[in-house]
């Protein structure tokens, strides 16, 4: 077990954990169990160096800013906590969140915000591959583009997407919205463009605003579903 | 004289003639199958396991104890069902009572209260029970000592807070029934309370995914496996669930994964809902599947490092002692808890005790007790596979959780009186060396002997007098 070498950063309820000598293990448990106990409300986490499933779990208001590049699943099924990383993530950023933020200053691998239920997560450069996928409520803002197969069978909440996307946008979508500036390559089976409403431009808006892009909500295009696979029937073909 | 035989002498034929004779490729199963299809064009969903005769663990026997093998007394002397799961990692293994444990259904295939009748059978027998697609509910967690929380690939009502409240985290990549197919639940089963877990509207059809939505491979299921250790801080054994398909690859897989315990449910496993295609084509038996499983283990010096739960068309005591002897270190029951429930009977009984016939209704399905596997249709006769309101009252949990309960304890029971036949003081001790076949595909699944011969069928047989 690596040896834990934390020392208090600048603010009196802040603590720094270097990753070159403490184990990921102790830095999570310290963030889930400890750092309520001792008060301390902002984390720094230096030289992640890719590591995996840094900051996952997280269940309290706390400020958590990583800086470098991670692995996998970034701030993993948080709650409450707002986590910065000020490089890029791996796979499964911010897989499963329910409440929170998570800013990812650069780029995201695949699945940026799979299944997420609630919380914002930003990502300021592009995401890969199935950003989306499988969302269930809450909001992703993409400063660029997105891969393929994002936002496949996305159940609810938004995503706007600032650049462009890929092919099957939005394949088999539900209730979820997804605003794009950009081109869209190819939509995926059962999703639309339709009208923006004022309801639309003001969710756009407010996302914009969250993640600090000053694009005009103007220039972005809703598609959602059509809704012709939510029954299964003779004519949907075997889609599924 | 009889009317065909008229016919035939009108005919000039011999009126012994055979005239009624059925079609073994075009038998009324499948005419009814191509009929149905040309009448729809939708492929059948239905619920149940395979329904198709497939060699099982009714075509092993136990040779039992005699001179060579010293018997134990079967009323009086201890033999012990304890069971861990979970060594390998986890600093909180499941310790269970018995090696039989409830498989995971969900809350929507089942009602609410029966999910409540399984937990409540569980914790008084001393076992476990399993959450399923679609989150987990309030009413099993409180009734469940001991909850084996899943995570599948729709993720549906999967979230941290329910992550840390259960005593396990079970990682679903197949399941025996349909491996490499989703889940589905028909519309008629998706009423506000089931649409609100899974964030789905009420009345449509949902369909799960089939592949996680966060990572792809074996590689990618290290690393998934360790967020959730990390999730939790390295307390709760992680289970992989697998269908089986290519066992001895998977389960190999599953190990260098990171896994606690692996499942292996074969194609005997039952379903809610799932397209008849799959239920009977896709995926090999339990028996054969446990063998490859073991056979992997031992391969990688595994065995009692990584526990083994089988599942499948597990039904008595007798299954679960065939499964343990091959080297299985736990089971666990879907379908089985189901009938023991009430599936397939002809009543439901109300809190008083009365019986009420439930025939009518499996009539309306145009089915009968005995043959119903309308589970996807929410219409259950006996208020098992249902979200209807009415429809769900009639299991009482209390009622449902006591026939549970004995249906749990007569398998214990067996399952020691078994062991103690073959002279085990404790029922992990039953071996390969207590089984033969009756059958020779059997025998070769399951890797033991040919009953009343030394031939194992794929294994080199010894020059005599070695």
């Amino acid at each position: 077990m690596a040896r834990v070498t934390t020392k208090p950063a600048s603010a009196g309820n802040s603590r720094e954990f270097d990753l070159a000598n403490v184990a990921l293990r102790e830095v999570n448990r310290f963030l889930h169990q400890d750092a309520a106990n001792e008060g301390v409300a902002q984390v720094r986490v230096l030289n992640p160096d890719g590591a995996h499933s840094v900051a996952c779990g997280l269940n309290a208001e706390l400020e958590v800013e990583v800086d470098g590049n991670v692995g996998y699943y970034l701030a993993g099924m948080n709650k409450l906590a707002r986590v910065t990383v000020n490089g890029n993530a791996g796979p499964g950023a911010a897989e499963n969140m329910m409440s929170g933020l998570v800013r990812v200053r650069g780029y995201a691998s695949t699945g940026a915000g799979a299944s997420a239920h609630g919380g914002c997560l930003v990502i300021e450069g592009d995401a890969s591959l199935r950003c989306g996928i499988s969302l269930k409520g809450g909001d992703i803002v993409v400063g660029g583009s997105v891969g393929s197969f994002s936002a496949f069978m996305a159940q609810a909440g938004r995503i706007v997407i600032c650049g462009d996307a890929g092919d099957a946008l939005g394949d088999s979508l539900y209730e979820a919205v997804i605003y794009i500036r950009g081109d869209v390559r190819s939509l995926g089976a059962d999703a639309r463009f339709e009208p923006m409403t004022d309801q639309d431009l003001a969710a756009v808006k407010e996302l914009l605003t969250t993640a600090g892009f000053k694009h005009a909500p103007g220039e972005f295009r809703r598609i959602a579903s059509a809704k012709s696979l939510y029954h299964w029937n003779a004519d949907a073909n075997q889609e599924y | 004289m009889a009317a065909h035989q008229a016919d035939a002498a009108a005919a000039g034929a011999p009126p012994h003639r055979l005239r009624t004779e059925e079609s073994w490729g075009y038998d009324r199963r499948n005419i009814d199958y191509i009929q149905h299809a040309a009448a729809t064009g939708l492929y059948e969903i239905r619920g149940m396991g395979a329904k198709r005769h497939l060699p099982h663990f009714d075509d092993l026997l136990f040779l039992g104890a005699s001179l060579s093998r010293y018997p134990l007394e079967g009323y009086r002397e201890r033999c012990s069902t304890r069971t861990i799961l979970g060594t390998r990692y986890a600093k909180r293994p499941i310790e269970l009572a018995m090696p039989i444990t409830i498989a995971g259904m969900s809350f929507g295939s089942l009602s609410a209260r029966v999910k409540e009748a399984l937990g409540r059978a569980a914790t008084e027998a001393g076992t476990s029970t399993t959450t399923g697609d679609g989150g987990m509910t309030e009413e099993e967690r409180r009734s469940s000592k001991t909850l084996v929380y899943q995570c599948l690939p729709s993720r549906y009502g999967f979230n941290p807070d329910d992550v840390r409240r259960a005593d396990a985290i079970e990682i679903v990549i197949g399941q025996g029934a349909k491996p490499g197919g989703g889940g589905m639940l028909l519309g008629q089963k998706v009423n506000p309370r089931v649409a609100a877990m899974r964030t789905l509207p009420a009345g449509i059809d949902q369909r799960s995914a089939c592949r996680h939505p966060d990572w792809t491979g074996p590689d990618d299921l290290v690393i998934k496996i360790q967020e959730l250790r990390e999730i939790t801080d390295w307390e709760k054994p992680i289970y992989v669930k697998i269908g089986a398909t290519r066992v001895f690859n998977d389960v190999k897989l599953c190990v260098h994964a990171g896994a606690d315990v692996i499942v292996v449910d074969g194609m005997q496993g039952g379903t809610a809902a799932t397209q008849t295609v799959f239920i009977e084509h896709i995926g090999i038996p339990t028996l054969a599947a446990v063998r490859q499983a073991v056979d992997a283990l031992e391969d990688l010096n595994m065995r009692g490092k990584v526990q083994l739960v089988v599942s499948g068309g597990i039904r008595s005591g007798a299954d679960i002692a065939k499964a343990l002897a091959m080297g299985a270190d736990a089971v666990a029951i879907g379908q089985g808890m189901l009938v023991a429930l009430g599936c397939n009977s002809e009543s439901w009984v109300r809190p008083d005790g009365r019986h009420v016939s439930a025939v009518a209704d499996y009539a309306t399905l145009g089915t009968a007790p005995g043959y119903c596997h309308h589970c996807h249709t929410g219409r259950c006769p006996v208020g098992l596979t249902t979200q209807d309101a009415a429809l769900e009252l009639r299991l009482e949990p209390a009622i449902g959780a006591r026939r549970v309960r004995n249906y749990l304890k007569t398998l214990n029971m067996e399952l020691a009186t078994v062991a103690r036949a073959c002279g085990k003081q404790d029922v992990h001790h039953l071996e390969k060396e207590d089984l033969v076949a009756l059958t020779v595909e059997a025998a070769a699944m399951a890797g033991v002997p040919l009953a009343g011969t030394s031939w194992i069928p794929g294994v080199a047989r010894r020059p005599e007098g070695d």
